[in-house]
């Protein structure tokens, strides 16, 4: 959440193995008191991904011979960010000889939460190091850079009694409010010891508009391209290769605008929009007091007209995949005044399959043929996908391969090639 | 490139040609939030906005071409939410040159002021200074173009006083947090500075009369932007840091004087109409103050 010079920051990371292992370092603007930081609601967030994932709008042919049309939207869900770090504990003397100063420490919900000042970055990796942090090589020198910038550090790592007191199975995610006109994301340090790209998504609420990025160029995700049925099946695999294929396409330097859109309504809605509570337990605190009908419902109307909607909240998600050699500096970031929607969404379009005995399903037909050999070759395009492989999968009208170029065979005029 | 050697050439249409090509390129390429008539506005408004003051201020003929050079700039630079904030900068834009003038000139530029009073006014008006992109072909093709235009119009020395100072406190920066030479590099490598250096800090009309007042002035201007980026922590930096510092012209024009720049005399050193062969450049005194020819006073 950005308001103004306000920032509250969640953070989820999306850590799978042993707790003990599990640390964290951000570079924060300022030192934070203890009720800056929370843990913050893991399904929240999940809500949030799931209301700006990605999607597939389905829209069924009317009867050729009739009228009607339906449409429903499939909720995809993605992975998260990855961020890496390292782990353990404190001594103050030690710190202060290494010219590191621990300006706070806290213990809240399951984290253990240290913020540290240092004067040299070689004492805060010396430092980091001796306290069990698994520091890689060239992170003293992101560090140096940070420090210099008057940066502090918010080191976490997992308090294993209040973890199994607390009885949470996964690391619920991390939040800081602060104040700073600084509007930035470090990635800098998770790319130290990195193998390969990370993958990183930015969910932004917002009072004015969608957010950008200022030093990379912030790019839409293709969008409303008519797909083969088929892909309903394998959403997953067809949005993972074409987001691998846009970032190539954008040679590796981009940050792709997923979903930017104004909370008080959606259409088609692939989650109902967030709760006020949930809003505000992600740091927005703009919202006026529910109204009575909300506030027993407890959820924000689905599908209200533009405009018409309370929730003055506009979201934001950037999905970011990133390293080293194409994102040299941190993620930095501004609000701008638009607030036009976008979603990225994929249409697919179910051919008629009932009775088809007028004079106009002759027409539909060719029109249907013709709509599938282009829907082939826009799959083939966003996915970079083996055009012959794309057309075996297929449901074509006429039951052939899709190869509008080859002439069809006597029989297969009759039975179809499969 | 011969600098004694002028062409009749006015040098804006030049800059109206490769402003042009970076809207289609911006628009059907890099895809760019505005349409036909978003664009087709702005430039409606600066040559309406244009024609009006013209006739206010009873000037004899009407500057097409500074005007279209304004609503092209703003398409370029200015996002909005709704299209009549680009008239309305527009609209400002023009009028500040007829408005805001000390001396015979124009204070600001006038797209860069345009710019900063609606960014400043509107919640719904922004800059995007990462639209270009940090693709070196395009940059470098930016440059390339903007690079014909700068020399066209004589003032280079505003322009690569801004670059070379711009690129100084970048490196400097670098070298003092310990951050590897990508970092600048990446930092430079944007299109929208590109575009500022060589179309928008080098108008000639708003940029000191002196050289040397000219490659200070370039020099501030670069300082403030790095105050605005990293003080700040502001987009938009150029702009802003030139808006800020624009009212300093003026004063530097009275501390260092030098010959005013005219349209029609597209090189510092050559005559002034259409002449095509190498003269003597005629000095400071040699020209009455505020000789234009057919470009009106604007």
């Amino acid at each position: 959440m950005r308001e103004e010079d306000r920032t509250v920051l969640t953070m989820s990371a999306d850590f799978k193995g042993d707790p003990r292992e599990f640390a964290m370092v951000v570079p924060v603007p300022t030192v934070l008191q203890r009720g800056q930081i929370h843990v913050g609601d893991q399904a929240a967030i999940d809500h949030l991904d799931a209301y700006t994932a990605p999607r597939l709008v389905e829209y069924f042919d009317p009867d050729p011979c009739a009228r009607v049309m339906e449409e429903r939207a499939m909720p995809m869900a993605m992975g998260r960010a990855s961020r890496d770090a390292a782990k353990s504990a404190a001594d103050a003397l030690r710190a202060r000889a290494l010219g590191v100063t621990i300006e706070a420490s806290y213990t809240v919900g399951e984290y253990d939460i240290l913020l540290l000042s240092a004067k040299q970055s070689g004492g805060l990796t010396t430092w980091l190091t001796e306290n069990g942090y698994k520091v890689p090589p060239g992170a003293s020198r992101v560090l140096r850079s940070y420090l210099r910038q008057g940066m502090k550090f918010f080191v976490a790592k997992v308090n294993l009694n209040e973890k199994s007191r607390l009885g949470f199975t996964y690391l619920r995610p991390l939040q800081m409010a602060y104040e700073s006109s600084k509007y930035m994301l470090p990635i800098r340090l998770g790319m130290v010891n990195a193998d390969g790209p990370q993958e990183l998504f930015v969910f932004a609420l917002t009072r004015t508009g969608r957010v950008e990025t200022t030093n990379y160029r912030t790019v839409r995700l293709p969008s409303d391209a008519e797909i083969p049925e088929f892909v309903q099946e394998e959403f997953g695999d067809f949005y993972r290769d074409m987001f691998t294929r846009q970032v190539l396409r954008q040679s590796g330097e981009a940050v792709f605008l997923e979903y930017a859109w104004d909370m008080a309504w959606c259409d088609p809605c692939a989650a109902d929009p967030l709760s006020r509570e949930e809003l505000r337990g992600l740091g927005v605190t703009w919202l006026d007091p529910p109204s009575g009908d909300e506030a027993a419902g407890g959820r924000a109307v689905r599908r209200a007209p533009p405009g018409g909607g309370a929730q003055n909240v506009f979201v934001t998600r950037l999905h970011v995949r990133y390293d080293a050699k194409h994102f040299p500096e941190d993620l930095t970031l501004h609000e701008t005044g638009d607030r036009s929607n976008f979603q990225g969404r994929f249409v697919i379009r179910h051919a008629w399959k009932g009775d088809r005995d007028c004079p106009g399903a002759a027409e539909y037909r060719r029109a249907l043929r013709r709509r599938q050999a282009k829907e082939a070759e826009t799959l083939a395009d966003l996915t970079g996908w083996d055009m012959d492989t794309i057309r075996r999968k297929m449901r074509w009208e006429d039951g052939g391969d899709g190869d509008p170029d080859r002439p069809r065979s006597w029989w297969e005029r009759i039975w179809g090639s499969r | 490139m011969d600098t004694t050697r002028a062409t009749s050439l006015d040098p804006r249409l030049y800059q109206i040609a490769t402003l042009s090509a970076l809207v289609v390129l911006g628009t059907l390429l890099l895809r760019f939030p505005i349409g036909t008539p978003q664009i087709a506005l702005s430039l409606a408004a600066a040559v309406v906005a244009q024609a009006i003051c013209s006739r206010v201020w009873l000037l004899p003929t009407l500057d097409v071409k500074s005007a279209l050079i304004s609503g092209l700039s703003l398409s370029l630079l200015l996002r909005v939410d709704s299209p009549w904030l680009v008239a309305a900068a527009a609209a400002i834009a023009i009028g500040s040159k007829f408005l805001l003038r000390w001396n015979g000139k124009h204070v600001f530029n006038p797209t860069a002021f345009g710019i900063a009073v609606v960014v400043a006014c509107s919640e719904r008006a922004w800059i995007s200074p990462a639209q270009w992109g940090s693709g070196l072909t395009v940059a470098f093709l930016v440059a390339c173009l903007g690079g014909l235009v700068v020399n066209r119009a004589a003032r280079s020395d505003v322009a690569y006083a801004f670059a070379a100072t711009h690129a100084l406190i970048l490196f400097a920066r670098a070298a003092w947090l310990g951050d590897p030479w990508t970092i600048p590099l990446h930092q430079l490598q944007s299109g929208s500075l590109l575009l500022f250096t060589f179309f928008m800090i080098s108008d000639p009309k708003t940029t000191p009369n002196a050289r040397i007042a000219r490659i200070l002035f370039g020099a501030m201007v670069a300082a403030g932007a790095a105050f605005v980026a990293f003080i700040l922590q502001k987009s938009g930096g150029p702009i802003w840091s030139l808006v800020a510092l624009s009212p300093l012209v003026p004063i530097l024009d009275r501390i260092l004087p030098g010959l005013r720049y005219e349209w029609t005399r597209p090189t510092a050193g050559a005559p002034v109409k259409g002449d095509k062969h190498e003269t003597p450049a005629p000095g400071p005194r040699a020209l009455p103050d505020g000789l234009t020819l057919g470009a009106g006073r604007a």
